[in-house]
């Protein structure tokens, strides 16, 4: 059998096209480490993904490459999909890129996602489960690492407002494995043994991994269940952790917590001032308006002139007792006038008067005769004189 | 020395809280004489319960250390890194 010699140009197009028709090379989705990567003036990025046993050379051009979320660089693990292609040239194949993603992170994020949207449904970011904050904690209870900047400025901040501040600080470990049981542990603790008045949960920024204890259930669930208010600070003003969401309070650093959390105490002390005061200057308004009352009172007559008054209670009797005795006077007088006037009349009527003057009264028994026809002869009469009387016989 | 103490604690809020109230229905000036007097004397002995709170506690900072399930105070002194 004998064998034509091909050309390496013909050779490297054979493979090419062999690789091109392959469907499943056509879309791969590779996860490796990325090393010696270029980021070329042209915009293409150039790299090698690895893992333990090999590695790849990979491209992308400058149009994907413009859209990554991120800026590759050596030791980063990522996820690359693209298409596998030989370049006749160097008769290599490598990986044309179209896009790539951080390896890990999206899986974090699903797992935020989730836990946030179950937790919410659940009722644990509810307002109404959140606790007030004491105005005046004797004790701030701090759950943080007892190394690094986090511990320094929420003590620095704490007793710059009140230089009095008592802080117990309950050290955990805020990240890595077993990070978010010993946090909940300490949060218990906190509570059982009842070491603080509040709690400040906190950490400094770093990335999503970092921060990941404080996306746990569990440490959610803790904080829930925590009689004690807690403020969260965990991560820069911009990350927002499940821990904060679940939190009586989320401040957006450390120092704010401790600023939330510490009362400043000459604000305190101001206040109690100002209360104090408003309450003395309302109960002298009081005192002094009742004085002006009672004052005013006394300068009645009533007080100055007792004796006045019952002065002219006399005169008023008196007054009444001369009114009632004229109003009978005056009776007495009309009826005896009117009196003295029906005697008279009485008088000038009275048969007596006429007797006087000699006229005589004519009876026939008992009958008065004032007609001459009334008597026939021989009838017994009665004459009454003046004084006396006498019998007749009528002729 | 717990209780006592998250009592006083509620206490002060509390108490300011009573305090406000007073010196808002003295200032209303509708109570009576008597009434104003008591009320302004419950006020003096809060503004004084809440003083003595206020300068009662000393400054103390302190890391929490378990050992065998026991917990120890320490002072406690940020370092420097």
């Amino acid at each position: 059998m004998k064998i034509e010699p091909i050309s390496v140009t013909e050779l490297n197009r054979y493979m090419k096209e062999k690789v091109a028709g392959d469907e499943f090379l056509n879309h791969v989705y590779v996860r490796g480490e990325i090393s010696n990567f270029k980021n070329h003036y042209t915009g293409h990025m150039y790299f090698t993904l690895k893992d333990e046993n090999s590695l790849i050379k990979c491209i992308i051009f400058k149009s994907y490459a413009e859209k990554l979320k991120f800026m590759p660089k050596d030791g980063m693990k990522v996820l690359l999909l693209g298409t596998v292609s030989v370049f006749e040239r160097d008769g290599v194949y490598q990986i044309y890129g179209k896009a790539m993603q951080e390896d890990g992170i999206g899986s974090l994020y699903t797992a935020y996602e989730e836990l946030k949207a179950k937790l919410e449904k659940e009722g644990l970011f509810d307002p109404s489960h959140k606790k007030p904050i004491p105005q005046m904690p004797l004790r701030i209870g701090v759950l943080t690492s007892n190394t690094g900047a986090v511990i320094r400025d929420i003590i620095n901040v704490s007793t710059r407002r009140n230089p009095d501040v008592q802080i117990r600080l309950l050290p955990v470990p805020v990240q890595g494995e077993g990070a978010a049981e010993k946090i909940v542990k300490a949060i218990q603790t906190m509570n059982e043994q009842k070491l603080a008045d509040i709690l400040i949960l906190a950490r400094g920024g770093g990335s999503l991994e970092d921060l990941w204890p404080f996306n746990e259930e569990i440490v959610a669930r803790a904080i829930f269940a925590s009689d004690l208010p807690i403020i969260s600070a965990v991560g820069h003003e911009t990350d927002f952790t499940i821990a904060d969401f679940v939190a009586d309070l989320r401040a957006p650093t450390p120092s704010a917590a401790a600023e939330l959390a510490v009362p400043n105490k000459q604000d305190l002390i101001l206040k109690l001032q100002n209360l104090e005061n408003r309450s003395k200057i309302a109960l002298k308004k009081k005192t002094e308006f009742m004085r002006m009352r009672y004052e005013k009172c006394m300068t009645r007559r009533v007080f100055k002139e007792p004796m006045q008054m019952i002065e002219e209670k006399y005169l008023w009797v008196d007054m009444r007792k001369k009114r009632i005795q004229n109003a009978v006077m005056q009776g007495f007088q009309r009826k005896k006038g009117s009196a003295m006037e029906k005697i008279a009349k009485l008088d000038a009527l009275s048969p007596l008067k006429t007797l006087t003057r000699g006229y005589s009264i004519t009876k026939l028994g008992n009958k008065v005769i004032t007609r001459a026809s009334d008597l026939k002869k021989d009838d017994e009469i009665t004459l009454t004189f003046l004084e006396g009387e006498t019998k007749a016989k009528v002729l | 020395m717990e209780e006592k103490e998250m009592k006083q604690e509620l206490n002060f809020e509390e108490a300011m809280k009573r305090l406000e109230e007073i010196a808002q229905e003295l200032e209303k000036g509708d109570l009576d004489l008597d009434q104003s007097v008591k009320k302004f004397e419950e006020g003096m002995a809060l503004s004084k319960k809440c003083n003595e709170i206020l300068q009662e506690a000393e400054k103390r900072i302190t890391i929490l250390i378990q050992e065998d399930g026991e917990i120890k105070e320490e002072n406690f002194v940020p370092t420097e890194d």
